[in-house]
């Protein structure tokens, strides 16, 4: 049976057909529907774990208990991730282990570029790079083999396209398999120097195998077309080649994207009269055939930067372009906005009036960056706000300790944000941390995490209590308000920025688009009273224009969350009818 | 390509687009926008269909169809648009945010500047087809009814795709909304 399938779904379909028992991941654009698809599947155990390092080795337990196993994050969530990578390419595998991770060329939804082969190179382990949700399928059980085969993880990178991309994908059963006996191996999996040092030339003769079979297996492919031009690629970069030239030039796929093949790629070389490497981001294949003597043509045509499509190519190679007709007229620009009714707007207001400097995280908040409430200072890393807001006040003192905060959401504190607070509290920083809670993982389209109460099924788990968590590191002074409540958020924030002890407001309020969370009737304005002063204007939802020197209000898109109501001086601000 | 402001309901439409394409035999590629991080802002999908088909985007001057949720998104993208392709596009107009915090002006003329330049432009008020159907959020269907009448596919092999990809108690309400936007 064929079936039109996400990259992601025909991921997790792949992670069925293989047998695969246990997936943890943590939500992360692109990757997310990866974990979500599995957990449909009876038979494999998925969960969210509180970051991807904690997911990564949840999934190494598994391999190492003798189950196949698997994670799937963003590229960014790789860089977490890193520490167990490293070595388990060292300890190889029991069960079959694969860790899926997404790169986003143009960060759609990222805060860098990052090209995460560079990590399959520098822990030493096999990546395969699928071009569509077919192979992306087919791909998952190939690495499995290859994992077990080779005993090493393996990586499977994606990237938004193919894992946001809808193809036709051929579905077969479920292959299981028998739980094997446990079996104690200490020189291969305590990895201390005497034994670490007796695994590494295991991991360079490995990378040895791995390049040999990438030479005679079907995952790189040569696909013959006119000599005149030959083209290296791999992943959606081939569908773009495909698209562009067709048979008109001759294409050598890689699926294997490390180790690279040497004979396979000297062999094309000499069969075509001039030989280009099209891959999007780093010059990595590239690199490769600089490193062989190959003379090639990649980076010097095409970005570093960016996404590719079929006007890339076509620019690059000179081509025609299709015919086309714009308007002159300026189109402003449409950014992502926070939702009409965003639990986080009325706190980032009270931050924006008072101009207090303020280090941002990752989620939806990161929104509240952007005009009129440009009420961030920073935003690195997940938990970077809560750390470095400690760094910025010791290195501040008192000049900054009153007049700075940082905002972190529940689920990126469960991430890595209690780190940071610890240190806060062990350290001593006169900080003020603002956990803006809205009961839910938001930016990634609603993803329970530790804090909810609720587990990957939407079954009942165990709630981490944060005004607990944060007591019991050291944080005397935690208080709770709801960010509706404009006076309480205000009263609260200059209360403690006054305070000379460390402090932890948490702003209560789930996310307006959570099914369980009922929109009241929209507030409408009356044009009598409104003397157009613009002062609901300062909240920047997208519910509230300005027609006519009034304000004006969109009953599609409110919810009644009564916050502009709050700021209207002249009471020009009704309540509606639903 | 369907384009239109994160929040309305475009991954339906595409949905329902694709599974259909599917059915006639083509090979199709969509290309989606996931997660609530593009609420409120522009987001894009590709509909690619064939006896074979390659890349899942449509580049510029590619599309056959650009079907568009809101007023100026269409004229967005219009460099996407084929010579002759048709834009089919919804009169509501949805402010971004440079223009309610005053830094910019919404171009309410930029369509009849495309119509100028010989551009097909079918313009329809999808959002009261829609409460007129019975459901505001029905926009997406009222649009898909409307590219059914440019393109070659039975009317009734669309009725039955969105009888199985909406939930059974939206099913009349959309079946409404496809008939308006197709007859309107």
């Amino acid at each position: 049976m064929k079936k039109l399938m996400l990259g992601n779904e025909a991921v997790a379909r792949g992670l069925y057909e293989a047998g695969v028992k246990l997936v943890s991941s943590y939500p992360g654009t692109p990757s997310t529907e990866i974990t979500e698809f599995a957990a449909k599947y009876d038979e494999i155990y998925c969960e969210w774990a509180p970051n991807e390092k904690v997911a990564t080795e949840v999934a190494f337990g598994a391999s190492l208990r003798g189950v196949r196993s698997a994670c799937a994050m963003k590229h960014v969530g790789l860089n977490v991730a890193a520490d167990p990578l490293f070595t388990l390419s060292y300890t190889g595998v029991n069960g079959g282990m694969v860790i899926f991770v997404a790169d986003d060329p143009a960060m759609h939804s990222s805060q860098n570029e990052q090209d995460s082969r560079h990590y399959a190179i520098a822990a030493k382990v096999p990546m395969l790079e699928p071009s569509d949700s077919a192979e992306a399928k087919d791909f998952v059980k190939l690495a499995f083999d290859i994992s077990e085969e080779f005993d090493t993880p393996v990586i499977i990178r994606m990237c938004t396209r193919i894992a946001h991309s809808q193809s036709a994908v051929e579905l077969c059963d479920r292959v299981e398999r028998e739980l094997p006996a446990y079996e104690k191996n200490p020189q291969k999996y305590i990895m201390a120097p005497a034994n670490a040092i007796r695994r590494h030339p295991f991991v360079e003769e490995r990378t040895k195998k791995l390049a040999q079979y990438g030479e005679t297996s079907s995952v790189n492919r040569v696909e013959y077309g006119s000599a005149e031009k030959g083209i290296i690629c791999a992943g959606t970069c081939y569908q773009y080649v495909k698209e562009v030239f067709g048979d008109s030039a001759s294409v050598l796929k890689l699926g294997l994207v490390n180790p690279l093949p040497a004979d396979i790629i000297k062999d094309f070389a000499s069969k075509v009269d001039k030989l280009y490497v099209i891959e999007e981001l780093d010059g990595i294949i590239e690199a490769h055939l600089n490193s062989l003597g190959i003379p090639c043509v990649g980076k010097e045509m095409f970005s570093p930067m960016g996404e590719y499509n079929q006007t890339t190519i076509r620019e690059a190679f000179g081509m025609a372009q299709p015919e086309y007709t714009t308007a002159d007229t300026a189109v402003p620009v449409r950014p992502p906005v926070m939702c009409a009714g965003c639990p986080h707007r009325g706190l980032f207001y009270t931050l924006s009036k008072h101009k207090i400097t303020c280090l941002g995280d990752i989620g939806c908040y990161t929104l509240g960056s952007a005009p009129p409430l440009t009420a961030l200072d920073s935003t690195l890393c997940m938990g970077a706000s809560v750390s470095g807001l400690h760094g910025f006040n010791k290195a501040g003192g008192k000049e900054t300790e009153g007049r700075t905060v940082c905002v972190i959401g529940d689920s990126t504190f469960m991430h890595s944000g209690v780190t940071g607070l610890i240190n806060i509290a062990y350290n001593a920083s006169n900080s003020t941390v603002i956990i803006l809670d809205n009961s839910i993982t938001g930016m990634t389209g609603h993803q329970q995490n530790p804090t909810t109460g609720k587990n990957i099924k939407g079954e009942p788990a165990l709630a981490v209590n944060l005004e607990e968590l944060c007591r019991s590191v050291g944080i005397e002074r935690v208080r709770v308000v709801d960010p509706y409540d404009l006076k309480q958020c205000e009263e609260a924030v200059l209360e403690e920025l006054a305070v000379e002890a460390p402090s932890v407001i948490i702003s209560r309020r789930p996310c307006m688009l959570l099914k369980y969370v009922k929109a009241k009737p929209p507030v409408k304005v009356n044009n009598d009273k409104c003397v157009g002063c613009r002062q609901c204007m300062k909240l920047g939802c997208p519910a509230i224009s300005f027609k006519d020197k009034k304000a004006k209000i969109d009953f599609t898109q409110c919810v009644g969350c009564d916050v502009c109501t709050q700021l209207c001086r002249v009471g020009a601000i009704e309540k509606g009818e639903r | 390509m369907i384009v239109g402001v994160g929040g309305q309901g475009s991954l339906l439409a595409s949905k329902l687009l694709g599974k259909l394409l599917t059915q006639e035999g083509y090979d199709v590629k969509v290309s989606e926008v996931h997660g609530m991080s593009q609420r409120g802002g522009s987001v894009v999908t590709y509909v690619r269909y064939g006896d074979k088909v390659y890349s899942p985007v449509i580049s510029k001057g590619e599309a056959d169809f650009i079907v568009s949720f809101e007023k100026i998104e269409a004229a967005r993208y219009a460099d996407t648009l084929k010579k002759d392709g048709k834009i089919i596009v919804n009169s509501q107009m949805i402010d971004p945010m440079p223009v309610i915090t005053g830094a910019a002006q919404y171009p309410e003329n930029v369509l009849e500047e495309l119509k100028s330049k010989g551009v097909f432009v079918d313009e329809i008020d999808a959002l009261s087809l829609a409460q007129q159907a019975g459901n505001a959020k029905s926009v997406n269907i009222v649009l898909m009814g409307r590219l059914a009448k440019y393109l070659h596919i039975d009317y009734d092999k669309w009725i039955e795709a969105i009888k199985v990809s909406v939930k059974p108690q939206f099913i009349d309400v959309n079946l409404k909304a496809f008939e308006l936007g197709y007859r309107s």
